[in-house]
């Protein structure tokens, strides 16, 4: 908000055909100093106007940075002082005082600004300033909409500051304009007209606005109701975007090689703790590259965790294949040490990574309807990374001796591959694929020692439900379980959503004990 | 039964005359000979038994009755359950139900509710709190509710054959899913703080010495009976046809044998001896709440029976004394290295000591044996 003023209100004062009037040195001294309410009636008067010095001015003293002298008023930039009339530089005297503003006039300063905001010629400014207004109506600002309705070209600009003008009469005591407010605003599909026309529909007694009030009120219902489904899609599409990225390391580890790795949230864990690693080197070394240090953070926690995952393989789980209980008690060994080992070198507490700029924020698809860019990301960075394991299992020559030696070990050796190497390059993929995951969540949610712990029930729910050794299962387990789970929470509420999953789920089994996708041939019955 | 088992033979006995003795002087030693140690010897002579070891000592008895329960299904037949430690909750919540409704109107809020109801509002029990006033719907309450959930369960698991690590991971998440539906405060069941504050246990005050003996008499009780039970099935032929069930599955089908009766009736007597383990526990150690539901605690109780040594019956016990001794001596001396030691000692025991520390030892008497 702040950085677009100064530019912005030298070019608005040739556009608009409002600013005629400008502040004058008495203004300027009586909106500074006095009792409040004097000062409030001044502000009044300045805000009939747009007049940038004048914003400079309302700015400045809701920041608290202007100082006064008698009859002189001075505006505090960095060590200089400014004449808030002309913008010329002043020496300052020793006797300047602070300006001292109560939270009534804050109030007021900010609200001030915010309906002078609806003249920036910023499109995205003007459009948040209405926006603003829509959610509070006031009727003091009524002048301050009509007189942007003169000057308004945009189209649906226009439009939003009809809704704006609507809510606000839509309390007015004229009949007619409370009738016309509650047609507009059927126009307006957000929940806060919605909330509007709620108020007002308790306290109407008019028969006739009533109705109409009503069926606005009907049509905004049913066009918000669109939103919300789309939005419980998408929340499902994203949770399953997660597993799905949880899930691929797991199918490497589990579907493949047919070890039970209860330590894989714990190597999501360290990717995104590697992450925070990166993010906090960022900051102290390079802060201008600090929105890019994703781009670095990915690969560290994908070869963080694949350190750490050959390192496992090599010390411990070589010596278990074929024992899938076994590995199963000291993976989970491992991840209570590794645990342990994130508290005493972080803390306990959940550390803070922050989303780089161009990662915040979303898209508003429709008014009840917002898509994060971090969720968004994800989905797509999930694509991606099963794009490129399905392209290494399926293309590559260690993809080609991975599946070798899944189906038969023994031959596989015959055949020249080294199998214990297979093994702990597939288990270092399987926990480098972890380490991403790791990544993605340090994006949209706490980095802590327990972060791995909340995805691994579900996460296994994926693998068992997809079937072993099968990528194509495990994304359809991913996505359906992700949406159902969104979908039955809408319903049942979260933990019956989750219990309702896992009943599915044992009944699915039931049905089809391999899985969505059963391996066929002689490798099934193992 | 058509299948006549001339060829085995059955021993006569359970225990050896040897073995009959040991168990006999055990059983006077924990069941009168502690007790007098601790309430006769005064406080300052070196044979005094403190109250601490008491409580400690009673709470992991209830631990190993837990360990033995997990031996009989994971050592003796081949499922690993990692679900277990909600039998021992829920059996733990039903007994913890009794004793909400025995404080009466000594709570804090002087009402006949139990105080988190009246905390959230409530004005009368909730359905599932109706025979919680009385002892013996209690004692049946958790012998029968885990043992129908368990048996549900089991029947369609087994029924499916799932088995191996598919099944302990679906009763990981069902220990999972009921921790979930614990914590929320609508079931019924004190939310995330659970039951505690206990005043009396059939109109007697729970906090005495005498009643701490009482509960600590009985679990050894309960200890020594699961165990002479579990030796007596796993002696007949029923426990001869579990371990060829975990040996070779199929094969025992192929032999005409179904699978399902023998899995099914293991899995929920497990499941029952948890839940008396978790009802005995409650009242020694005043509380219960959900997180004994985590899938944490229940893989634990497979360490306790890993590190004793599993298709033993004695190792599970000896484990869970090893474990838990341990753990309660570091979790105070110096409780960020525990973690550490639990971790390893999954790791360790898995690679190094496959048939655990009593299977160990087993094995050096049969070498020494063999050689000389």
């Amino acid at each position: 908000m702040k950085r677009f003023f100064t530019p912005v209100f030298l070019a608005l004062s040739l556009l608009l055909p409002l600013v005629g009037h400008a502040l004058t040195p008495q203004e300027a001294y009586a909106l500074s100093s006095g009792e409040t309410d004097d000062r409030l009636k001044v502000l009044a008067q300045i805000t009939e106007h747009v007049d940038p010095k004048a914003i400079e001015l309302i700015k400045a003293l809701s920041d608290d940075s202007v100082k006064i002298s008698d009859h002189q008023v001075f505006i505090i930039q960095g060590d200089k002082a400014i004449d808030p009339v002309t913008g010329d530089a002043l020496e300052m005297p020793a006797n300047a005082e602070d300006v001292v503003s109560n939270n009534r006039m804050r109030g007021e300063f900010d609200a001030a600004l915010a309906s002078l905001s609806l003249f920036s010629p910023d499109q995205a400014v003007r459009l948040k300033a209405i926006k603003s207004m829509l959610k509070e109506p006031d009727a003091d600002k009524l002048s301050m909409l009509d007189k942007a309705l003169k000057v308004e070209q945009v189209e649906a600009l226009r439009l939003q500051l009809q809704f704006a003008k609507a809510a606000i009469e839509i309390n007015s005591t004229d009949d007619s304009l409370r009738l016309a407010s509650a047609k507009i605003l059927a126009g307006s599909k957000t929940p806060d007209t919605q909330r509007i026309l709620n108020d007002r529909f308790g306290q109407e007694s008019n028969a006739e606005i009533k109705a109409q009030i009503k069926k606005s009120l009907q049509e905004i219902q049913s066009a918000l109701a669109w939103g919300e489904k789309l939005g419980i899609l998408f929340t499902g599409l994203s949770l399953g975007s997660i597993l799905l990225l949880v899930a691929l390391g797991l199918a490497i580890t589990y579907g493949l090689m047919g070890v039970i790795n209860m330590a894989h949230g714990e190597l999501m864990m360290v990717g995104a703790y590697a992450t925070y690693v990166v993010q906090v080197f960022f900051r102290a070394h390079y802060p201008q590259w600090f929105d890019a240090y994703l781009f670095v953070a990915i690969p560290v926690s994908f070869l963080t965790s694949a350190l750490v995952g050959a390192i496992i393989e090599r010390l411990v789980l070589k010596y278990l294949y074929g024992r899938p209980l076994e590995t199963l008690l000291a993976t989970w060994g491992i991840s209570l040490m590794l645990m342990q080992l994130v508290r005493s070198l972080f803390g306990a507490q959940n550390v803070g990574v922050e989303n780089p700029v161009w990662m915040s924020g979303g898209i508003e698809v429709l008014s009840n309807l917002i898509l994060p860019w971090n969720r968004m990301l994800i989905i797509v960075f999930a694509g991606l990374v099963l794009l490129g394991m399905s392209l290494l299992i399926g293309r590559t020559r260690l993809g080609l001796f991975v599946r070798g030696v899944t189906q038969n070990r023994p031959m596989a050796a015959c055949m020249g591959v080294n199998t214990a190497r297979i093994d702990t390059y597939a288990f270092a993929l399987g926990s480098g694929i972890a380490g991403l995951a790791g990544c993605a969540l340090s994006q949209i949610g706490n980095v802590g020692p327990d972060l791995g712990q909340s995805y691994i029930v579900d996460s296994f729910m994926v693998v068992v439900l997809g079937g072993v050794g099968q990528l194509l299962g495990s994304v359809y387990a991913a996505i359906g379980l992700g949406v159902i789970n969104k979908l039955l929470e809408g319903v049942a509420g979260a933990v019956l959503a989750k219990i309702a999953v896992l009943v599915f789920i044992i009944f699915f089994i039931q049905k089809r004990p391999q899985g969505l996708f059963a391996m066929k041939g002689r490798s099934a019955e193992t | 039964m058509t299948h006549q088992s001339t060829f085995l033979t059955q021993p006569k006995s359970l225990l050896t005359p040897w073995g009959w003795s040991v168990f006999a002087i055990l059983a006077v030693l924990v069941c009168i000979g502690i007790p007098l140690l601790n309430i006769v010897v005064s406080a300052d002579s070196f044979f005094h038994v403190s109250d601490f070891a008491i409580a400690l000592v009673g709470k992991i008895m209830c631990y190993a009755i837990c360990a033995l329960a997990m031996d009989l299904i994971w050592g003796f037949s081949g499922i690993l359950s990692l679900g277990h430690g909600l039998f021992f909750a829920l059996g733990g919540y039903a007994m913890g139900m009794y004793l909400m409704r025995q404080i009466g109107r000594d709570g804090n809020y002087k009402s006949d509710l139990p105080d988190f109801m009246v905390f959230l509002d409530w004005k009368s029990l909730p359905w599932h709190w109706a025979l919680s006033d009385s002892f013996i719907a209690t004692v049946l309450i958790i012998l029968i509710v885990p043992a129908l959930i368990a048996w549900v369960f089991g029947y369609f698991a087994f029924r499916s054959r799932i088995k191996g690590v598919y099944f302990s991971i679906i009763t990981q998440a069902m220990t999972y899913a009921c921790m979930l539906l614990f914590f929320r405060n609508e079931t019924g069941f004190g939310g995330n703080n659970g039951f505690t504050d206990f005043k009396r246990i059939l109109g007697h005050p729970i906090a005495t010495q005498e009643m701490r003996i009482i509960l600590f008499v009985l679990s050894a009780v309960f200890l020594m009976g699961f165990y002479l039970l579990a030796k007596w099935i796993m002696s007949s032929k029923m426990g001869r046809v579990l371990m060829a069930i975990r040996d070779a599955e199929s094969r025992v089908m192929f032999s005409g044998y179904s699978p399902l009766p023998y899995k099914l009736s293991i899995w929920t007597l497990s499941a029952v001896m948890c839940a008396v383990a978790g009802a005995l526990y409650v009242p020694q150690v005043g509380i219960i709440n959900p997180s004994e539901m985590s899938p944490a605690q229940s893989i634990e109780i497979a360490i306790w029976a890993a590190v004793g040594g599993r298709g033993t019956l004695i190792g599970p016990i000896v484990g869970a004394f090893l474990v838990n001794l341990a753990k309660s001596w570091l979790t105070v001396t110096a409780p960020s290295i525990w973690l550490y030691f639990l971790g390893a000692l999954f790791i360790l025991v898995t690679l190094f000591l496959p048939l655990g520390v009593v299977g160990f030892i087993q094995k050096m008497f049969k070498k020494e044996g063999a050689s000389s």
